[in-house]
């Protein structure tokens, strides 16, 4: 784990005062923002820069930091349920905390969230953290037909048909992967708003805009849209080779995943159709098998419809590894890249507010420069303020880059160290799930071997 | 395997013979094409004094097989060679016999596959062998979607990677000579039939296919001859239906055989279509770990130091996984499919014995009414030529029809025995090979799981 530094605390205390501040930001509103830049979040990130920095809870924040071999967070997502009827229904999810970590009141508890809850977490964590340069783990995608048709599907009570099942379970299944990478970051687990999510017994406020069909949804598709065209447009002179070389590994990582991810999933759908044809095989091994005269044939073709039965099953068991173990966990990790790949804009970004503020800087000392020619004492005050101002953002401009910069080496070093102790312990588990399956194999057919030579 | 066109190896079928003089039948002297890594089984059977039947073990290699000295009266026939050219393929026919009326003890002539469908259709349209089922006709060599998949690899060339070309050019051509192979012994294993058959052995066209060194002018059928071959099968299977209802069987035993049959072949044809696309289905999953495996090892490049490592081996293991899943698959299409795919053809030819018996019995009732006829019309006269030739005509049908019948019987048994003991033969090597991939990929991948753990 990273050791603690100064930076943090700052961070910290930015972030903090900045969660507040996000609304109240109006005193930058005339500076007019940079072609690439969005309005509301420069003005963040000027609010941010210019806040002091002192905050009374760092210390325990740092125990927790330094000395994160003690602490474990466990972190269950379980009991799919459907609340309500018809169209204005949800799912909701019990979400059971283990953990030791002392900012928690207790350390076994849990509540109910729905899907939502878990989107608008991530929103949160994304606005106060991702500007200063931490990969926030992304939240599941909405699917509003998967989630129609749990809506629309009776009662819970009774189980619903198994394609609704499987989709229930490959949500749950992503959340509890979400919340779980959430609490592996030494720093996210503590943030106020996700243990709140975790711990309170009452309903979260309802995030508004996380709908996929609401006006916010749409506005957020657009600023998507819009700030991939900046990535695509805008490059910056970089100064840090570190970067050059991180951009090009992520990219190229990302793009090995990608045909990694398509490969195990053509594995999934042929598994799935394997499992499918092998019970039609059965079907067939028992109709031969009850027309076949000879008794000793009829009774070992009806135990191979017993054992392509359960070769079946297995087939599909071995497709959920396939899915849940490989494909699954790689498109966690692309979703993971793009992240990162936010960051990297972030900090694009930040760099852009510094290369605008020291424009502005040397547009107001050339303002000041004219008074003092024209010995306009009046405005040479005014001017030599304003030249005071943007010194000041252009210094905090700086070091937030600086912040950025920084704070974003030590998170890709962390998410590397992840990455690959995911990536080991994923394929790991995957070879002894097989394992399992081959040996299941042997004995379902070791089973069915005498039949075949009793036939006489 | 392919498409359903080229069909069993039947390395199990035909050794189980009725009681004939001495005949050996050896196993084929290596064919020219290296074994392929999927289909080792190479067709060995050998049966001597009728005694039943053979095994032969999978692994048994392709090496010849001198038997000893032939005895008195063997007939031993074996398809030495076979050369693939561009729209046929030729086969070397060897044959080693003591029978009378062989000029040369030993001999080679080469045959193609239209000879060997002229063989059959003498042999079935022949008055004499009505009573007996006639050895299905092996299935038309089809390489086409071999080629097909050949030339798809040229155009994709350049999209893959040299290594990759090279591991899918030499899959593909093991897929041809498995194919390849397999049209080999089904060639063969329809001439071994025919020589280890009491009556058929002694027959004056396999005789002249095994010694005549000439072309049998048997031309491919144009296409009007197809045509026609479909109009007859149409009204064969009218005929069938026609004669099902209208003759009512006075023997219980073939009518129970022809509804048995009947039902039989639909259900050994379905499964044996369901069994061919689940193999199919199940190379696609040794093919998705293929993808997955090159996506590793791209992905590996990208990687450093000891995760490189880690991704590349993780890499070899899914190949390998890929070989193992492949070799399940087409051991499940040799054994399992392929006995299908016989006994589907084999059980069309018992039922076609079946249908000639009854039209046999029509004729007998016909010739029993038209003695009727001519001794009504005939009363009066004493000894009337008329009578005595309807007489004649109605005991030649009677006497047909018994031997038929009795000749039927035996040979039905026969069928019945042959069946039960091919496929208990071929679910016993289906057991013990699902066992034996089973337990090698579980030993596969506990010794990867070994490395794997040294690595990470």
């Amino acid at each position: 784990m990273e050791v603690e530094s100064p930076e943090h605390n700052k961070e910290f205390a930015e972030v903090d005062i900045n969660n507040g501040a996000e609304s109240a930001s109006d005193d930058e509103e005339e500076v007019p923002a940079p072609g690439s830049v969005t309005l509301e979040n420069e003005n963040d990130l000027f609010v941010s820069a210019m806040s002091p920095s002192s905050i009374g809870d760092v210390h325990p924040l740092q125990e927790v930091l330094t000395d994160d071999g003690d602490f474990f967070i466990k972190i269950v997502v379980s009991d799919p349920q459907k609340i309500g009827d018809g169209m204005g229904s949800y799912l909701a999810y019990k979400v059971t905390t283990k953990t030791n970590i002392p900012k928690f009141k207790r350390t076994d508890f849990s509540t109910l969230r729905r899907f939502s809850d878990f989107l608008g977490i991530h929103d949160l964590l994304v606005g106060k953290y991702m500007r200063v340069g931490r990969i926030i783990p992304p939240a599941p995608s909405k699917n509003i037909i998967g989630s129609t048709k749990v809506k629309i599907s009776p009662q819970q009570s009774e189980p619903g048909t198994p394609m609704n099942q499987e989709w229930v379970e490959i949500r749950r299944a992503a959340l509890e992967r979400f919340v779980h990478r959430t609490a592996q970051h030494p720093i996210l687990r503590v943030d106020l708003d996700f243990m709140n999510f975790l711990e309170s017994d009452q309903d979260l406020p309802r995030a508004v805009n996380t709908s996929a069909l609401s006006g916010a949804g749409v506005i957020r598709l657009f600023n998507k849209v819009g700030e991939t065209v900046n990535k695509i447009t805008y490059k910056m002179d970089e100064n840090d080779p570190w970067f050059d070389d991180k951009i090009t590994e992520v990219e190229n990582l990302d793009a090995n995943l990608q045909k990694l991810h398509n490969a195990m999933k053509s594995l999934v759908t042929s598994r799935r159709e394997l499992s499918a044809l092998t019970g039609l095989v059965a079907k067939s091994a028992a109709m031969l098998s009850t027309c076949e005269e000879h008794t000793g044939l009829s009774r070992a073709l009806s135990n191979l419809a017993d054992v392509e039965e359960k070769m079946e099953l297995l087939r599909s068991e071995q497709a959920n590894s396939d899915f849940f173990i490989l494909a699954e966990f790689i498109k966690d990790y692309l979703g993971l890249f793009g992240a990162i790949k936010c960051i990297f804009h972030e900090r694009v970004k930040s760099f852009q507010n510094w290369q605008y503020a020291q424009m502005q800087l040397s547009k107001r000392r050339e303002n000041r420069g004219r008074f003092e020619l024209a010995n306009r004492a009046d405005k040479l005050d005014q001017a030599q303020l304003e030249v005071d101002e943007w010194q000041g953002k252009v210094q905090r401009c700086q070091q937030h880059f600086d912040d950025i910069s920084a704070e974003i080496k030590r998170e890709m070093e962390r998410f590397e160290l992840t990455r690959v102790k995911d990536f080991k312990a994923n394929i790991i588990k995957y070879i002894e799930d097989q394992m399992a399956h081959q040996q299941q194999i042997v004995s379902y057919w070791e089973a069915f071997a005498p039949f075949a030579r009793e036939i006489v | 395997m392919m498409d359903g066109t080229d069909e069993s190896n039947i390395l199990n079928s035909p050794s189980s013979t009725n009681n004939g003089p001495t005949l050996e039948i050896a196993s084929p002297t290596s064919n020219p094409l290296a074994g392929p890594p999927a289909a080792t089984g190479t067709a060995t059977a050998t049966a001597t004094n009728g005694s039943g039947s053979a095994t032969s073990p999978d692994s048994s290699s392709s090496a010849p097989v001198t038997p000893a000295a032939l005895g008195e009266n063997a007939l031993h026939v074996e398809i030495s060679d076979a050369l693939s050219e561009k729209e046929k393929v030729k086969f070397t026919v060897h044959t080693r016999t003591t029978l009378p009326g062989f000029a040369k003890k030993d001999n080679n002539v080469v045959r193609q596959h239209e000879e060997f469908v002229w063989l059959h259709d003498r042999i079935e349209e022949n008055e004499d062998y009505a009573g007996y089922i006639i050895p299905p006709c092996p299935p038309r060599p089809d390489f086409d979607a071999s080629r097909e998949k050949l030339q798809r690899l040229g155009e994709g060339e350049g999209n893959m990677t040299k290594e990759e070309f090279k591991k899918m050019k030499s899959e593909l051509e093991a897929e041809y000579l498995a194919t390849f192979k397999k049209t080999v012994a089904m060639h063969e294993v329809f001439l071994r039939r025919l020589a280890s058959h009491p009556v058929f052995r002694v027959d004056q066209h396999l005789k002249v296919f095994l010694e005549y060194d000439q072309d049998l002018c048997a031309k491919p059928r144009k296409k009007m001859a197809i045509f026609g071959g479909f109009v007859k099968s149409l009204g064969k299977t009218t005929d069938e239906i026609l004669l099902s209802a209208t003759v009512r069987d006075v023997n219980d035993f073939f009518e129970n055989e022809l509804q048995f049959l009947t039902e039989y072949h639909g259900h050994l044809r379905e499964a044996a279509i369901r069994t061919e696309k689940m193999t199919q289905r199940h190379k696609d999953v040794g093919d998705a770990h293929q993808k997955i495996s090159n996506a590793l090892t791209q992905l590996s490049t990208t990687e450093k130091g000891n995760v490189e490592t880690f991704v590349a081996k993780t890499a070899e293991i899914f190949e390998r996984i890929k070989n193992l899943e492949t070799r399940v698959a087409s051991d499940q299409d040799l054994k399992l499919g392929d006995t299908l795919r016989y006994y589907q053809r084999d059980s069309d030819a018992a039922k076609a014995l079946l249908i000639r018996r009854l039209r046999c019995l029509a004729a007998y009732e016909t010739a029993n009414r038209n003695l009727e006829k001519a001794r009504s019309k005939n009363k009066d006269v004493h000894a009337p030529l008329e009578v005595q030739e309807a007489e004649t005509a109605q005991a030649e049908a009677c006497e047909k029809f018994e031997s038929m019948s009795a000749c039927g019987k035996e040979e039905l048994i026969g069928f019945r025995n042959r069946r039960v003991a091919a496929i208990k033969k071929s679910l016993v090597e289906l057991s013990e090979l699902e066992i034996k991939h089973a337990k090698t990929q579980y030993e596969y991948l506990r010794q990867s799981l070994i490395s794997i753990k040294e690595i990470a």
